[in-house]
């Protein structure tokens, strides 16, 4: 019910062209993120599929519906913006009911879906509030309330999550998480942070300059980068990447390894270096390592347990089959 | 951190701004007071405050000699009228500037402002052929067309600074929710711009009531407001301050108290956007 298609759609401003030709295809309830370093064009492209971006060119069918031309109001979708852009001068509960309103449901219909929408989310206790009397968290509940009331053939996030704090946030991530798996509707959701989309997505699209770089799941991307640039957006903390001598010795003009895949001693390795910055966070301690003669500083994660102080000498030893090969165009080596 | 301010330096803040604001308000309190006096005492040196004999003489002469009702209802219709046009016109062309801008919006608020920059009198002449040509001197229809089009750059660049407070993300999000262009002006952007909408009406009630120069120049009688209604007293009776001073009151009460009542919200609409 839900299958969004692109063909070919390119957007540009003026003479800047932000979408080059772009192809992609959702599948109907799956959860796909638009992921992407800020100005890729992620939230331009949640918005030529929303209709508040008109496509230079190009089709967005939306359930096998050419929509490119349909005013957003007529799309059928849902979107949860990054301020809430709640209205301000209703309540909690003709927030939520106001799409309700203007698809011209009755009354009792309406409070029927909102009461729903509300104890759902928990905000029955809030439904005669102002949205300024909300705090972060409440009013990212009432936008999603907002967006879930009208059954949508389709949900799209724009950085839902980035006004919230730390905590919140994961909170957040989990609830929008079991939110898709009771509804089982498409969400399209756009973040720049890759834990929000490792974690939550089906499928994510890695965009770079309007391109797309990789679409895939989570784990075949962590796993099997197409490129460099994917290598490096792609897990925390960032792949370490090694070129020269080194890279050369695996027939590679560059080579990745990931901090999870060094093994760290104080014995012996196939390189050497000296402790830099140590970052304790209990489970896990991530050690930045210079003078490693590999060019850049390596990061290396290691237990928590384990323990070197800064300025220690010691010895790194990749696990060879865990060794990423990219070739001069910072393509992968298969 | 916030600077402490002694007790001392406060009084004194305080006796400065009082001083400053009864200097700008005396002429007025002076007009007000004189009003009540005797001819004589009008003029009397040295000159007397307080304690005179009170007298409501000079408004009844004032009332009995000049229809001042039929002035003060000119300028209701005059003010009133160019004020609701003037509205009509320039929500949505502040609207459109706000949320639809072009490469040119900014040269064409500009421009709107650039007129107000031109010495009235300076169009005096083409508006007075034309509006011979038409037929509209002395009528209240063609003043009020006038001052809707002098007030005109000022409303739209309140509107448009009011609305371009408004984030666009709420307009986008009701056009998500389902609603048309009517629905999203009507239920969204309206009630949230109502106050922006409500200090430009205010304000604009306010220039368009004391506007004096064309009001002089383009009525005699019929259609001749307030202004015209003081104008007439001061030249044949230049010398009879008393009466003078109780027309000029009888001219500004009226907007005095309205602005009276108002000023919160005047002072926040003309500060708006100043500091988020």
């Amino acid at each position: 019910m839900g299958q969004i298609v692109l063909q070919q759609v390119t957007k540009s401003f003026g003479e800047v062209t932000v979408i080059p030709p772009l192809d992609l295809t959702i599948e109907d309830g799956e959860f796909t993120v638009f992921v992407g370093p800020s100005g890729c064009g992620k939230s331009t492209l949640l918005r030529l599929i929303a209709g508040l971006e008109d496509v230079s060119s190009g089709e967005i069918r939306i359930d096998g519906k050419e929509s490119a031309s349909i005013p957003p109001a007529k799309r059928g979708l849902a979107m949860v913006f990054q301020s809430y852009a709640l209205y301000p001068h209703m309540s909690v509960r003709k927030n939520i009911a106001f799409p309700l309103r203007m698809a011209g449901l009755d009354r009792a219909e309406q409070d029927r879906r909102v009461e729903q929408a509300a104890s759902v989310l928990n905000l029955t206790d809030y439904l005669d509030r102002r949205p300024g009397q909300l705090s972060g968290g409440q009013r990212q509940r009432v936008a999603i309330g907002r967006a879930i009331v009208r059954e949508p053939a389709a949900f799209l996030f724009d950085e839902p999550l980035s006004n919230l704090d730390a905590a919140l946030r994961v909170g957040m991530r989990l609830e929008i998480s079991e939110l898709h798996n009771r509804l089982k509707t498409t969400m399209i959701y756009v973040t720049h942070d890759q834990v929000e989309a490792m974690t939550m997505a089906d499928k994510i699209v890695v965009l770079r300059a309007g391109f797309i770089e990789q679409v895939g799941s989570p784990l075949e991307l962590y796993k099997n980068p197409r490129n460099l640039f994917v290598a490096g957006f792609i897990g925390s903390p960032k792949m370490n990447l090694i070129e020269g001598a080194e890279a050369a010795k695996h027939n590679a003009t560059t080579i990745g390894i990931r901090p999870e895949h060094i093994h760290i001693s104080a014995e012996g390795g196939a390189w050497s270096g000296t402790v830099g910055v140590s970052e304790h966070l209990g489970s896990d301690t991530f050690f930045h390592v210079q003078d490693t003669g590999l060019g850049d500083t390596v990061t290396v994660r290691a237990d928590g347990e384990v323990s070197f102080r800064h300025g220690d000498r010691i010895f790194l030893t990749p696990r060879d089959e865990m060794i990423h090969r990219f070739d001069a165009q910072g393509l992968r080596i298969a | 951190m916030a600077r402490s301010v002694t007790t001392q330096r406060k009084s004194l803040n305080t006796f400065i701004a009082w001083t400053i604001g009864l200097l700008i308000f005396f002429p007025i309190l002076w007009t007000i007071l004189t009003s009540f006096k005797t001819e004589a005492q009008a003029i009397a040196d040295p000159p007397v405050w307080f304690f005179f004999d009170w007298t409501l003489e000079n408004y009844r002469v004032v009332q009995e000699r000049s229809n001042y009702s039929r002035f003060l209802w000119n300028s209701i219709i005059i003010a009133g009228g160019s004020t609701i046009l003037g509205m009509i016109i320039a929500i949505p062309a502040a609207w459109s500037m706000a949320f639809v801008p072009s490469n040119r919006t900014k040269d064409i608020l500009l421009w709107m402002l650039s007129t107000k920059m031109l010495p009235a009198v300076g169009v005096l002449y083409p508006i007075y052929l034309i509006f011979i040509r038409f037929g509209l001197l002395d009528t209240r229809i063609g003043l009020t067309l006038v001052l809707m089009l002098i007030n005109l750059p000022i409303m739209v660049w309140m509107l448009y600074t009011y609305f371009k407070e408004i984030p666009g993300e709420i307009l986008e999000a009701a056009r998500m929710d389902g609603a048309g262009l009517k629905e999203e002006i009507l239920y969204v952007l309206t009630p949230m711009a109502i106050p922006g909408i409500a200090s430009t009406v205010l304000l604009n009630i306010i220039l368009a009531w004391n506007e004096a120069f064309w009001t002089l120049n383009l009525t005699a009688a019929r259609a001749a407001p307030l202004t015209a209604f003081i104008a007439s007293y001061s030249s044949p009776e230049g010398l009879f301050y008393a009466k003078l001073s109780a027309a000029s009151t009888m001219a500004i009460a009226p907007i005095l108290i309205l602005g009276w009542f108002s000023q919160k919200q005047l002072v926040r609409g003309l500060t708006f956007g100043a500091v988020k």
